[in-house]
């Protein structure tokens, strides 16, 4: 069967739930490989060789990570040479993004963004204008490179597992690359990332500066925190917890918006959930004309009687 | 104007697209996009601000700065040019050609290549972090691969300054784990969030200037393209199919009594979602 190359960044001392999803994917259309970036620890080789991973490649070049995408997309790009891969797959963050971008000039390749689903035939499924449309796409030249959206797989690891053999690329850093002089992780939330979130609780100018009944909600159902752009504009939360069109587009099991109006850049960023739950003082707001079950009331006290009777249920 | 260094050229990316206030539509048997309901993409207007703060830091237009607004697309497209004279660009450039239509990421980036081949000498390529309509944020990318030029994309700030004479770049950028400082030297391809700025409005004076703004309008056979590189034939993507989403239909909506919070629970037990 046909080598489909995973994209592998970093990923610590285990798999990312999206690169699990990657190579369960990988092993359905082809045998899987990674192309890898980072310290591939004893554990995470363990784990590779799970999902059906025989070969693992690995840059020549220590520090692909100080420039800006340059260097990872020739190092993608040189391992898809060495694999002769039938496709590659990445995550659909804005890095992977731009790595397949550059990658795909490289090999004279299509690109396709945003999948929900791929075929064996390498037919991507994926929606446009912010979930209004679903579309059918294909690679017509070169090799298929396609980023894959979180949660559009179900992770399983191979009937039959493997020791992974690693190799080496060569890799031709580009010398025209920008440079990243300092970086300064975030402290970790303790919550999933909106992208990956199965549930996802986001407030809006209804908050009125107090996020404290959205986290509550979201922290005692296991979920991420959004919010809109006004409520990110008004500095209540950061920018990174943005849903909608110039923020982000996420499509969890639930989606709880709470003093949002839904006006349309919000409701393209989460009119894909695949449930909505409204919560708004305002029976007139756009978002209960998409809402599953609308409450029309105070969310500074809706929510709290909810996380309450959450808790109070889960003993 | 700095002596040492030579006058900062410009040009941002900007493009003609279907306002996302309403519904947008896919036409015909190639799902192209509908475009008759379009204006400047409400992102680029961030890359053009940006564009004109740097050059206001530096001198401005009296320095010999200049910004120059590109687009590509039919002939309505050169709208989203002239609104961007109106804003403050200092010219503009209309690539148009039949062959164009259809053109996915990596034809639009080929194009858009060209044309920063053609005006030569650009130093910074701006552009916002994405299309409101293709939304991929793939061509800044592609871009730079193309142009073998750093890329700097998803700048929340952004400063030019000196090095031993030359200018170079500086920009933070933030993802939801870190915030990071990116320098490169300049040529480069850089794109900006829309946290960089707040976007100017033109007023009268600024709309009656653009008026003796010049646009000059490009051929493929200008840039020295073929149609074959780019268009539905140069492609390396195709759309097969498009279906529109089946609109959500209003649930069940309350209003609260005192208990709502209590029957939200009920509904996601009964969701299966607790």
């Amino acid at each position: 069967m046909a080598t489909v190359l995973v994209y592998i960044d970093n990923p610590g001392d285990s798999l990312h739930k999206t690169d699990r999803e990657l190579l369960t994917l990988a092993r359905i259309l082809g045998t899987p490989a990674a192309a890898f970036i980072g310290e591939l620890s004893p554990a995470v080789a363990e784990e590779l060789g799970t999902f059906g991973v025989s070969s693992v490649y690995q840059p020549s070049t220590p520090g692909l990570d100080e420039l800006l995408v340059a260097g990872k997309a020739a190092f993608l790009s040189a391992a898809a040479s060495a694999t002769q891969a039938a496709a590659i797959l990445l995550g659909n963050t804005f890095e992977a993004k731009e790595i397949a971008a550059r990658t795909g000039i490289r090999l004279a390749s299509g690109v396709i963004t945003d999948a929900v689903a791929v075929s064996e035939d390498f037919q991507v499924t994926k929606s446009v204008f912010a979930g209004s449309y679903t579309v059918q796409a294909t690679v017509t030249s070169g090799t298929p490179i396609v980023t894959v959206k979180a949660n559009s797989v179900e992770v399983q690891p191979a009937p039959e597992g493997c020791v992974p053999e690693t190799h080496t690329v060569d890799v031709d850093v580009p010398a025209a690359a920008a440079r990243i002089t300092s970086r300064i992780e975030k402290a970790a939330s303790g919550r999933p990332t909106l992208d990956e979130a199965q549930v996802v609780v986001a407030g809006g100018r209804g908050v009125d500066g107090n996020f404290g009944p959205i986290e509550d909600l979201a922290d005692v159902l296991g979920g991420a925190v959004g919010a809109s752009r006004a409520a990110t504009d008004a500095g209540w939360i950061e920018h990174a917890a943005q849903v909608g069109q110039t923020g982000k587009t996420v499509s969890p099991r639930l989606y709880i918006s709470a003093g949002i109006s839904g006006a349309i850049q919000q409701k393209s960023g989460m009119q894909t959930a695949k449930v909505i739950v409204a919560v708004n003082k305002d029976a007139d707001a756009p978002v209960f004309e998409i809402a599953d079950f609308g409450i029309v009331g105070d969310l500074s006290t809706v929510l709290p009687q909810a996380t309450e009777e959450i808790r109070k249920r889960k003993g | 104007m700095d002596e040492t260094k030579s006058a900062l050229k410009i040009a941002v990316l900007v493009k003609h697209v279907p306002d996302t206030q309403f519904d947008r539509h896919l036409q015909g048997s190639d799902h192209s996009t509908d475009r008759s309901e379009s204006i400047l993409s409400e992102l680029d207007e961030y890359a053009l601000e940006a564009a004109l703060q740097v050059i206001e830091a530096h001198g401005g237009e009296a320095a010999g700065h200049r910004v120059t607004a590109i687009t590509m697309g039919p002939a309505a497209a050169v709208n989203a040019v002239k609104k961007a004279l109106q804003i403050g660009a200092h010219d503009g450039v209309h690539l148009t050609d039949d062959a164009l239509a259809g053109s996915d990421a990596s034809g639009t980036s080929r194009a858009l290549a060209a044309v920063v081949r053609h005006l030569g000498d650009v130093d910074i390529v701006l552009t916002g972090m994405a299309s409101t309509d293709g939304e991929t944020s793939l061509v800044p990318a592609q871009l730079a691969e193309l142009l073998e030029l750093p890329q700097v994309t998803f700048a929340s700030s952004l400063e030019i300054g000196d090095d031993d004479g030359a200018w170079r770049l500086s920009a933070r950028r933030e993802s939801d784990n870190y915030a990071e400082t990116v320098e490169c030297s300049l040529p480069a391809v850089v794109s900006v969030t829309d946290q960089i700025n707040e976007p100017r409005y033109p007023n009268f004076k600024a709309i009656m200037a653009a008026k003796k703004k010049s646009v000059c309008t490009l051929s493929l056979a200008d840039i020295g393209l073929d149609a074959s590189q780019v268009g539905l034939e140069g492609s390396w993507t195709r759309v097969e199919d498009a279906q529109p989403r089946p609109p959500r239909t209003q649930g069940t909506i309350i209003t609260d009594e005192g208990d709502a919070g209590l029957r939200l629970v009920d509904f996601l037990a009964e969701q299966k979602l607790l």
